[in-house]
């Protein structure tokens, strides 16, 4: 090939090999692989380096690769491995203020801040997100209800960008490059650190109320009525059940206990906390193992077992608020082929889409094990912040025939009530649908362009949606 | 790039005008639009191609390529990869020939070779190049089930795509690591343009049933199909026939 016709060849490409010492990487779903250079970053100048010898195929950060698709992988180009800068630099134990730097996790945060009083201000089902990939996903949990998400409860940032510079960014400071960041897939630049503002608890337990509802109808009611008197909720959704019994679910919701509400053995150490891991889930599962008839069998026990009504039940922050983590590595019960995570909201007024989309889905014989339904409040200013006022459903699917042609239709069902998917979760959307659904994507890009020109940042994803 | 579902977003026919390439793209364009590249000689096939393809749902470019000329597999996956990156790109160019003429025309063996091993064997490599940068994507290269046991009937051209295959299974396996895979995809007789005028022979397909095996084979990542699935079976009793046997049989 004439040389003029390609970019001058990466450090790496010199024998015309594989891409020396390149990694395969995908995300939480286990799709998708494609190979990059990884390289650990402990401080600003390991990113800088990288940064200024980047491959002609651009470079994108990465943290603990919680993302279900390809948001943290670029193929042939520079990959920054984030979680080896993961210091608190700074805790005003007074105000909550903490300044970290952006590889550690919510998990640290909470391993060195629940037993002092105070808990992070959102998290996500998992504990194990980087507060980097906090912000670029712009997280939401159980409260978005009441707290919105993650990004709204950073101070300031500061952000690598492709000139070479560190800068501190606030929503003060800068609100568009702030609000481009926030929830920009990291496409803006590297975080390097934030204030994040932890949220003041006086004990490490949650008072947990469990209802049972029978479908989708008396689902949405008691959420709608109630679940303004409770900071933390969300429901388990049986996307398999069909019928009558369509949108069955389990809602568990709850806040932090006080001390006096704490049972007298427990006064003494109220903020107890440990939330390790117990036990791995082997490599080994076979493709299909999660079938129709295993998912239908897990969701009938899981909706029987759960209590028709329970009140004021104490449950510890894992068992709350990360049932999942309590299994290191469980998306590989999902086998060899990966899985998918579908994530979408539609706005309040919109029901009707939400019910015709849970009956496609459980009429499409995809089994989704994971079924999780929220009311979201207000939205925030960020760009490509996912959510807005309304309902979001998220669910897991095994990779399987058919299921491009089932979630393309769903997009365009979504599309038609103005809901939108969520990009953290996305390994599939069609770029022309992706368009349709943020209507603030053109102010996206512009801040892009003017902080990175030449598009040095950038990601599968970001190739694959033409962000 | 292609997601995790397996679906494209852009796709390079190098001859671009097969009915084989062209019922892929179609295929593909079922399912979603995307960009294809038409790489073939400047013909008013081409152009109907690209109407057509446009008319499916797809953004066309076309790129010059001519199998004769040896300077034109690296313009041309220059020129295709100038619009972007190549998620997959399929090798469907090449000649039947004709069996009698290629019995005693040396001129005419040179010229199948040329189009049919030299030139795939040059836009591998030059793809390969390309796709190692970008860290994705699949090469699918057309060979035949001709190649698998060449017969007195057709030896030449099955020599070609014995070469033609095994260039394609090797640079498979060179290529382990670097985010590039390859599918060698092996019909047997296909009703086409190619083929027009012959009689079928058993277990005969059509370019539909090549496309589908292609997109089905992308999708799973497979790197070897046989078209129809049942020629594998066939194909591997035919190898293991005695010569004396294999000589006599009536294909």
């Amino acid at each position: 090939m004439p040389e003029e016709t390609l970019p001058a060849p990466h450090r790496s490409h010199a024998r015309g090999g594989p891409l020396q010492g390149a990694v395969p990487l995908t995300g939480w779903g286990r799709t998708a692989a494609t190979p990059a250079l990884l390289s650990p970053v402990r401080s600003d100048d390991d990113a800088l380096a990288v940064l200024k010898g980047h491959s002609p195929r651009g470079v994108v950060a990465r943290g603990l690769a919680r993302s279900y698709g390809d948001a943290a992988q670029n193929a042939g180009g520079d990959v920054l491995d984030m979680t080896t800068a993961n210091q608190v630099l700074h805790a005003d134990l007074e105000t909550g203020l903490v300044d970290v730097e952006a590889g550690i996790s919510l998990d640290e945060l909470m391993n060195r801040f629940v037993p002092q009083g105070f808990f992070v201000p959102v998290t996500a089902g998992t504990r194990y997100v980087t507060v980097g990939g906090a912000i670029a996903a712009d997280i939401h949990g159980k409260n978005h209800h009441i707290a919105g998400s993650f990004s709204q409860h950073v101070r300031w940032l500061d952000l690598l960008t492709a000139d070479g510079q560190v800068r501190r960014v606030s929503p003060e400071s800068d609100a568009d490059l702030f609000w481009a960041t926030a929830g920009g897939m990291g496409l803006t630049g590297v975080i390097l650190r934030a204030r994040v503002q932890l949220k003041a608890i006086e004990s490490s337990r949650t008072l947990v109320d469990t209802d049972r509802t029978p479908d989708l109808d008396s689902l949405m009611t008691l959420l709608s009525e109630t679940d303004h008197l409770y900071d933390y909720s969300v429901a388990w959704i049986d996307c398999v059940a069909k019928g009558k019994r369509m949108g069955r679910s389990v809602v568990t919701r709850g806040r932090f206990a006080k001390l006096d509400e704490l049972p007298a053995k427990r006064r003494t150490d109220p903020l107890k906390y440990h939330g390790s891991v117990r036990v791995s889930a082997p490599d080994v599962f076979p493709p299909g193992l999660l079938n129709l008839a295993t998912v239908a069998a897990f969701n009938e026990l899981w909706y029987r077992k759960a209590p028709k009504r329970k009140r004021d039940q104490l449950q510890s922050i894992p068992t709350f608020f990360h049932p999942l983590d309590a299994v290191g590595g469980w998306n590989r019960i999902y086998g060899p082929r990966g899985f998918v995570q579908y994530q979408f909201t539609v706005p309040f007024g919109q029901e009707e889409a939400m019910r015709e989309a849970l009956e496609r889905i459980s009429h499409s014989g995809t089994a989704s094990f994971l079924a999780v339904l929220k009311r979201f409040g207000p939205g925030n200013p960020g760009m490509l912040s996912y959510p807005s006022p309304g309902w979001t459903l998220a669910l897991d699917i095994p990779v399987q025939k058919g299921l491009a042609t089932l979630l393309d239709q769903l997009d365009e069902l979504v599309v038609a009530a103005e809901g939108r998917i969520y990009l953290a979760k996305d390994s599939r959307v069609r770029p022309e649908t992706f368009e349709k659904m943020y209507d603030r994507l053109d102010d996206f890009r512009t801040v892009r362009k003017q902080v990175d020109p030449d598009g040095v940042f950038t990601s599968d994803m970001a190739r694959r949606l033409a962000l | 790039m292609i997601d995790a579902l397996g679906s494209p977003s852009s796709l390079l026919l190098v001859g671009g005008t097969s009915d084989i390439a062209v019922a892929t793209a179609k295929r593909y364009l079922t399912e979603r639009p995307l960009r294809v590249v038409v790489a073939a000689r400047n013909t008013p096939r081409r152009s109907a191609v690209a109407t057509e393809l446009e008319g499916a749902g797809a953004q066309v470019q076309v790129v010059d390529f001519d199998a004769d000329d040896p300077a034109s597999p690296a313009r041309m996956v220059a020129a295709a990869a100038a619009g972007g990156d190549i998620d997959v790109a399929v090798v469907a160019f090449g000649l039947l020939g004709d069996a009698d003429e290629l019995r005693s025309d040396a001129d005419a063996v040179a010229r199948l070779a040329q189009v049919n091993y030299v030139a795939p064997t040059v836009v591998g490599t030059e793809l390969a190049n390309r796709l190692r940068q970008q860290g994705h994507g699949v090469i699918v290269a057309l060979s035949s089930v001709a190649g698998e046991r060449p017969r007195a009937s057709n030896f030449v051209y099955g020599s070609t795509k014995a070469g033609l295959d095994a260039f394609y299974s090797g640079l498979a396996d060179s290529l382990v690591g670097t985010g590039v895979s390859v599918l060698v995809v092996r019909p047997g007789f296909v009703r086409s343009k190619m083929t027009a005028g012959l009689d079928d022979a058993p277990l005969a397909t059509t370019p539909e049933a090549v496309a589908e095996a292609i997109v089905s084979g992308v999708r799973k990542g497979r790197h070897t199909v046989w078209v129809p699935g049942a020629m594998r079976w066939v194909m591997s009793g035919l190898r293991h026939t005695p010569r004396a046997v294999f000589r006599k049989l009536p294909i």
